[in-house]
């Protein structure tokens, strides 16, 4: 399997503050990648460096081979990665297809001059971001939500939408951060089954997620972060059974040794 | 006052719906009579209000693909203004051009300057870029005002001559109103071609929400410069008209009233919709014309209409009442589907 997405000794300091310190990870083409960790691991600040919402401090982001640290965000979305947002950053007051529209940006070329004339570019444009946008509704299943303004809709909705305008970009790489936040258990349940029908057909995922049942349903492989650094690597199974990440969950007292019933979902 | 808003938000749907179904014909009916209203009304003074209502509508347009599409806060239209006028001005006195020629020019100089401005814009936005623009405009009327050798200083630039097309001289502001007529309407066609393409869509995106916009694609600096070119190219297109309009022009016409006047009609009319400075600008300028006998209190009445608009309906008189202005406690009076209801 080929590397997509790969992090070399990644590190991202806010002053004295090690937000990410010395991470690296592989993501091979065809996976959908986990990344968990406690409260303030440093998920998202790893997920803002590898799509250039932040330059690295040190290390370096390498999408399909090509070095990307520090690119301006817009320049990594045109190489060919997408992402969703934790706290979801939709453009609310635009249509649900609007919002899809947007995301053909980068495939579409139409130029001040076409729009003033309405060239054949402007019509072949307008032509596919329309019926494009459509189908892309169409396979998420938001159809009848193409006219509804997106701050409307219900929060599980929403993340479908800001999930469907990233695959507008056709990416070669999808990162969802938190998509199942807010969700409810069967919101979850078929967000899961969603990421796992986008992976076979084609699009790799990354995924950081606080839902330990969702994560072990859903991935193939999991990173764990704690305090900026990795603990560990690995299948769903070894990720469970490691010592370090039992310790960073939940710590090393005696629920911890199972002396005392704890919820494995925590 | 929630029941005002919420009859006028009635109201505005009512009226919606009836330029839905009948746009074609309402348009043309609207194109034709404005042709037709120079002949049935000869005063001067009544066309001259009629250019004004043209000419500030459509600087008011072109500041609101700046401020009202592309979200950011340009406040600076009065030095656009001035730079178009003066270049007109100075061409057609000093080299004999013909007005037709410096439109273009105007347009392009005024661009130039408008890409100079928006160069920080890339970095800056809210009130930052605000004050920026105010000074820009403020420096472009002193320079107007002091370097005498170009622009006349005090003094200004007199007789600037009448533009002629195929030997008929437009010397009365009904002549001139063709121009603004045909300007305007031009104006409004292309910007509604911009903002329908992806263009305009980058736009609107990188107003709402400029880091997803990027994390699209979008390059957002880049969009943002060229929302400032196109605004400013227009309002120098105008400024090449007004100077032989008022074939007098020195730095008092650009002051930051101007302005002022502008925004007023934007904000009054809607931001982020094509009809809406238009829309201010018939009601800005009809109330001058009405409230000129109250002298300086009509600044007053002014400042209440703000008010009152900003409270009752703040997306604008043409705002649709589901836009970005509208606000969160609009939404909900006026029981617009939400998504929940949508899918069942």
């Amino acid at each position: 399997m080929s590397v997509l997405l790969e992090a070399k000794n990644v590190s991202k300091h806010f002053g004295g503050l090690k937000a990410v310190n010395d991470v690296s990870m592989n993501i091979n083409k065809g996976e959908i990648f986990g990344i968990i960790g406690p409260n303030g691991a440093g998920k998202t600040t790893f997920f803002n460096v590898c799509s250039g919402i932040y330059a690295p401090t040190s290390g370096g982001i390498a999408l399909e081979g090509k070095d990307i640290s520090g690119f301006a965000p817009e320049k990594i979305a045109r190489l060919g990665m997408a992402r969703t947002f934790q706290n979801i950053q939709l453009f609310k007051y635009m249509t649900v297809l609007e919002n899809v529209k947007i995301g053909f940006h980068i495939k579409t070329k139409t130029k001040m001059f076409d729009a003033l004339l309405k060239t054949k570019k402007y019509r072949e444009d307008e032509k596919l971001a329309d019926e494009k946008g459509m189908q892309l509704l169409e396979y998420l299943g938001l159809e009848k939500l193409a006219a509804t303004r997106a701050g409307n809709l219900a929060y599980g909705m929403q993340r479908k939408v800001e999930i469907a305008r990233a695959l507008a970009t056709d990416p070669h790489i999808l990162l969802l951060d938190e998509p199942a936040a807010g969700m409810n258990p069967n919101e979850t349940v078929s967000l899961s089954e969603f990421i796992k029908k986008i992976n076979g057909d084609g699009y790799t995922v990354a995924v950081i997620e606080h839902d330990m049942k969702f994560v072990m349903r859903t991935c193939h492989r999991i990173m764990v972060l704690n305090f900026g650094e990795k603990i560990c690597e690995g299948t769903p199974e070894t990720v469970q059974q490691d010592k370090l990440v039992n310790e960073a969950y939940f710590g090393e007292g005696r629920i911890a040794r199972g002396e005392v019933m704890a919820d494995g979902n925590a | 006052m929630n029941h005002v808003g919420k009859k006028m938000a009635e109201l505005s749907m009512t009226v919606r719906e009836f330029y839905e179904k009948y746009k074609k014909i309402i348009l043309a009916a609207g194109v034709i009579l404005c042709i037709l209203l120079p002949f049935f009304i000869q005063s001067g003074y009544m066309n001259g209000i009629f250019c004004r209502i043209l000419f500030y509508g459509t600087m008011a347009g072109a500041l609101n693909v700046i401020n009202g599409y592309s979200g950011q806060m340009c406040l600076g239209v009065a030095g656009f203004f001035a730079i178009g006028s003066y270049t007109e001005a100075i061409l057609s006195t000093r080299f004999g051009l013909s007005m037709w020629a410096c439109i273009l020019l105007s347009g392009v100089i005024s661009m130039l300057f408008g890409v100079i401005l928006a160069l920080p814009a890339k970095r800056l936005s809210g009130i930052y870029l605000s004050i920026i623009t105010l000074g820009f405009s403020e420096v472009i009327r002193v320079v107007c005002l002091n370097w005498t050798g170009l622009t006349g200083g005090t003094s200004g630039i007199k007789d600037i001559p009448a533009p002629t097309l195929f030997g008929f001289v437009f010397s009365r502001p009904r002549h001139y109103f063709y121009i603004f007529l045909v300007l305007g309407i031009l104006f409004l066609i292309c910007t509604k071609r911009v903002v329908n393409s992806r263009i305009g869509r980058a736009w609107m995106s990188v107003r709402e929400d400029e880091l997803a916009a990027r994390s699209l694609g979008v390059e957002s600096g880049i969009y943002k410069i060229t929302a400032f070119m196109y605004g400013t190219f227009w309002i120098g297109v105008i400024g090449a008209v007004y100077a032989p309009y008022v074939s007098f022009i020195d730095s008092t016409l650009f002051s930051l009233d101007t302005g002022w006047n502008v925004l007023a009609m934007l904000i009054i009319g809607g931001q982020g919709t094509l009809a809406g400075p238009m829309v201010g600008s018939v009601v800005i300028n009809a109330l001058t014309e009405v409230l000129r006998s109250f002298g300086d209190w009509r600044m007053v009445i002014y400042a209440l209409l703000i008010l009152v608009v900003m409270w009752v309906r703040p997306q604008g008189i043409a705002g649709a009442s589901n836009s970005v202005l509208a606000g969160v406690k609009r939404k909900k009076e006026s029981g617009e589907k939400t998504g929940e209801e949508a899918e069942q």
